[in-house]
């Protein structure tokens, strides 16, 4: 099934003693320079790199606080090294969140401070070479900025912003990851990471038009591009035809079509993910970002609600009101923006829609927080609701869940292994891997509970536990949406 | 003035310079850096008094090490809370009258230095015995551990094993402190004492010891989450906006 050895579940997690090196030959694809050119990146390689290289770490150090602070904090105390999944899928001790760090961390001590300057040496400073280069990318390819080691550093030390300024650095010196900037070429030039265009994308939700009446016999409208919509929804392209996104989907334009609130989806921005955080690029990220707002102009709509979604998530929390902010032309009456949970949640909460349980007796549930969504955002007005309204979700339409094990979920909660910009085929060994501590996790309540089914809500995490599961022996198809439990359950008709 | 009375006086005017200048240029940085996006790790306060509480919990209690490792946290909070309560205790040295709360907890400081040296001696053995550790360690991470522990084990031997003259030795940084200077007792222990706490002063402000006043400007625990309710713009963000 594949040409490197598949970890072993174990009973109980273990620690595993480290192996040096053991994954240094993992490297995505380059981007070609049509790729790298479409983002404002150099083609390949350029002459001078070292110097442009060591220059923009001081400009980001310059912008970014976090970097600033992270770089000069790290005390070395080894909290961290036992919480990246990759380590503990790997073994590699560069895969420990400090250690990766420490690949940046020992060039900027070389370049910018006293003590890598004047006594290398004794901080383990080193100059940037070739080899160095190397390293940053394949071990900045094998964090999925997910957030894990910030919560248990004493200092709260994100190596995601570590990863993320390593990525922008290669790009600026032309040496840029195929998937991601191939990816937001995409979105640029179409309006989704998927490329589909207009067309196919209105012949996609007229399809699924015919399904949901098929299947149950009623009309249920997914409009595209319809000005005077209340709603613009912005969900990732996944959604529009892979398995088991796409029932989420459908599930959304049901619980839409009962709440009675007009809707649609836009082809300008058909796209809720948002790859420029993953290769740190504030620029592009806002790019991508400004087509949401653009979007929500032209409709003319009064919110914007975005679909399943992790990383996308945290960038519309956390980040679309500084990236294409102020948002003062909507509803003020709604947050900007809001999640499909928190829509759904509050539906049923006022009992504005109807949901059969039973519909889903089926599966035995249990759900896996998305690392973004748990650990950088929030749903909800109170701390931790983002753990919160999926459960309640979830468990407003099926009879039968399970959580896994408390140190595997909520903020604790491990990566799908796929996340950060890793999702791409060339990179399958590290998303097997990385995928360890969520399976064996997995594993338990499957022993424990008979669960037969794990729900998510990130698109990501859904194609990645698809490709993943099977290596461990479970099946593809036992990953599903939140929302398709939802569409499963929810009773059409009752508010005719 | 005896000839090493002045090395000293000049050392610790010296290193004292180091210490406050370097830190208020480093603390400068950090505070005018901007942090351009939102990035509390969530869940996070939702109010400024709720962030302040975190970091209170963060800085007192070390409550992100108690989740993570216990054993980390175990000798960590050993040490640091020895160290502070050592700190507190030498103010005695550089005060005249001395503080209440000083005298008061006297008893606890002299005490406190063997919790320091216990935690220290834990985290070592961490680092040379936890692989993990190890591979992270760099030979500037044992010298500030062997440093500390110096710091620590004179300070105990002039307390426990032979006792240096202390109505001198404050007469001396009191001295320093009102520009009057009183020679310093030439005990070699109590040169060897304050030689390593200068080179410690000295070395604090380009060293990993700036997570003492980094951990306060660490944005994923010290923003409040309200990106939605507030625009939050950087300014070079800003400019791009234009």
């Amino acid at each position: 099934m594949a040409d490197f050895d598949i970890p072993e579940l174990k009973e109980y997690p273990v620690i595993p003693t480290i192996h040096e090196g053991v994954m240094a030959h993992s490297k995505p694809f380059v981007a070609k320079d049509e790729f790298q050119k479409q983002l404002g990146f150099p083609g390949e390689l350029i002459d001078n790199w070292q110097q442009v290289a060591i220059d923009k770490m001081g400009e980001l150090t310059g912008k970014y606080r976090s970097l600033a602070v992270f770089l000069d904090a790290c005390v070395k105390c080894g909290a961290c090294t036992d919480k990246c999944h990759y380590y503990l899928g790997t073994s590699d001790p560069k895969n420990m969140p400090v250690a990766r760090q420490d690949l940046y961390r020992k060039v900027y001590r070389r370049y910018y401070t006293f003590a890598g300057k004047y006594f290398p040496k004794l901080v383990g400073a080193t100059d940037l070479t070739k080899e160095v280069l190397d390293d940053w990318y394949s071990y900045f390819h094998q964090c999925s900025q997910c957030r894990r080691c910030s919560v248990f550093c004493p200092y709260g030390i994100d190596t995601a912003e570590i990863s993320m300024a390593a990525r922008e650095v290669m790009d600026c010196v032309g040496v840029g990851q195929k998937y991601c900037n191939e990816i937001i070429g995409k979105v640029y030039k179409i309006g989704n990471n998927l490329g589909l265009p207009e067309a196919a994308l209105a012949d996609t939700l007229e399809g699924l038009e015919e399904d949901i009446e098929d299947d149950t016999g009623v009309k249920v409208r997914l409009p595209l591009d319809e000005k005077g919509a209340e709603v613009l929804v912005v969900t990732p392209s996944a959604d529009f035809f892979a398995e088991p996104h796409v029932d989420g989907l459908m599930g959304y334009a049901k619980v839409f079509h009962e709440a009675g609130i007009s809707w649609t989806l836009s082809s300008y921005a058909s796209e809720a993910a948002n790859f420029g955080m993953f290769i740190g690029s504030y620029e592009n990220m806002r790019k991508v970002s400004l087509r949401i707002r653009e979007a929500a102009l032209d409709l003319g709509v009064k919110r914007i609600i975005f679909g399943e979604c992790g990383h996308a998530w945290r960038v519309a929390y956390s980040f679309l009101n500084t990236l294409a902010g102020p948002f003062d032309f909507l509803d003020p009456k709604y947050p900007v923006p809001q999640h499909i949970m928190e829509f759904t949640y509050d539906l049923i909460q006022r009992k504005a829609i109807t949901l059969d349980k039973s519909a889903n007796d089926d599966m035995v549930l249990t759900y896996h927080d998305s690392c973004n969504v748990a650990r950088a955002s929030r749903m909800g007005p109170m701390p931790g609701g983002q753990f919160i309204l999926p459960r309640e979700v979830i468990k407003a339409s099926c009879n039968h869940f399970y959580d896994m094990p408390q140190d595997t979920i909520h903020d604790a909660t491990y990566c799908c292994g796929g996340g950060g910009g890793l999702l791409t085929d060339d990179l399958m060994e590290i998303r097997v891997k990385g995928a360890l501590p969520r399976m064996e996790a997995l594993k338990y309540v499957v022993e424990t509970y008979g669960v037969t089914h794990m729900a998510a809500i990130c698109a990501i995490c859904k194609s990645q536990f698809t490709k993943v599961l099977p290596y461990y022996g479970f099946k593809m198809d036992s990953i599903v949406s939140v929302h398709q439990l939802v569409s499963n359950a929810i009773v059409l008709g009752k508010k005719q | 003035m005896p000839f090493w009375t002045i090395v000293y006086a000049l050392l610790f005017y010296a290193a004292t310079a180091l210490l406050i200048g370097g830190l208020a240029y480093k603390i400068r940085k950090y505070a005018t850096t901007p942090a351009p996006l939102k990035i509390p790790t969530t869940p996070a306060p939702v109010t400024r008094q709720g962030v302040v509480l975190r970091m209170f919990r963060e800085v007192a209690f070390f409550e992100s090490l108690f989740r993570s490792n216990k054993w980390i946290w175990l000798f960590g909070y050993l040490f640091h809370f020895g160290l502070f309560l050592v700190l507190a205790r030498h103010l005695r040295y550089f005060t005249y009258p001395v503080w209440t709360w000083v005298e008061l907890i006297q008893p606890f400081g002299k005490y406190a230095a063997f919790a320091m040296v216990a935690g220290l001696a834990g985290l070592w053995a961490r680092r040379v015995l936890v692989d993990r550790v190890r591979y992270i360690s760099a030979l500037s991470d044992h010298l500030m551990l062997a440093l500390l522990m110096a710091i620590a084990l004179t300070g105990l031997s002039m307390d426990y094993l032979t006792h240096t003259d202390i109505v001198s030795l404050k007469a001396f940084f009191l001295g320093l402190m009102y520009f009057n200077w009183h020679p310093l007792p030439e005990d070699p222990l109590l040169m060897v004492h304050l030689g390593l706490v200068a080179t410690l002063m000295i070395i604090f402000p380009v060293s990993k010891l700036l997570h003492a006043p980094g951990v306060f400007f660490s944005p994923t625990r010290n923003q409040v989450d309200n990106p939605r309710e507030q625009r939050h713009l950087a300014p070079w963000a800003a400019e791009l906006e234009k």
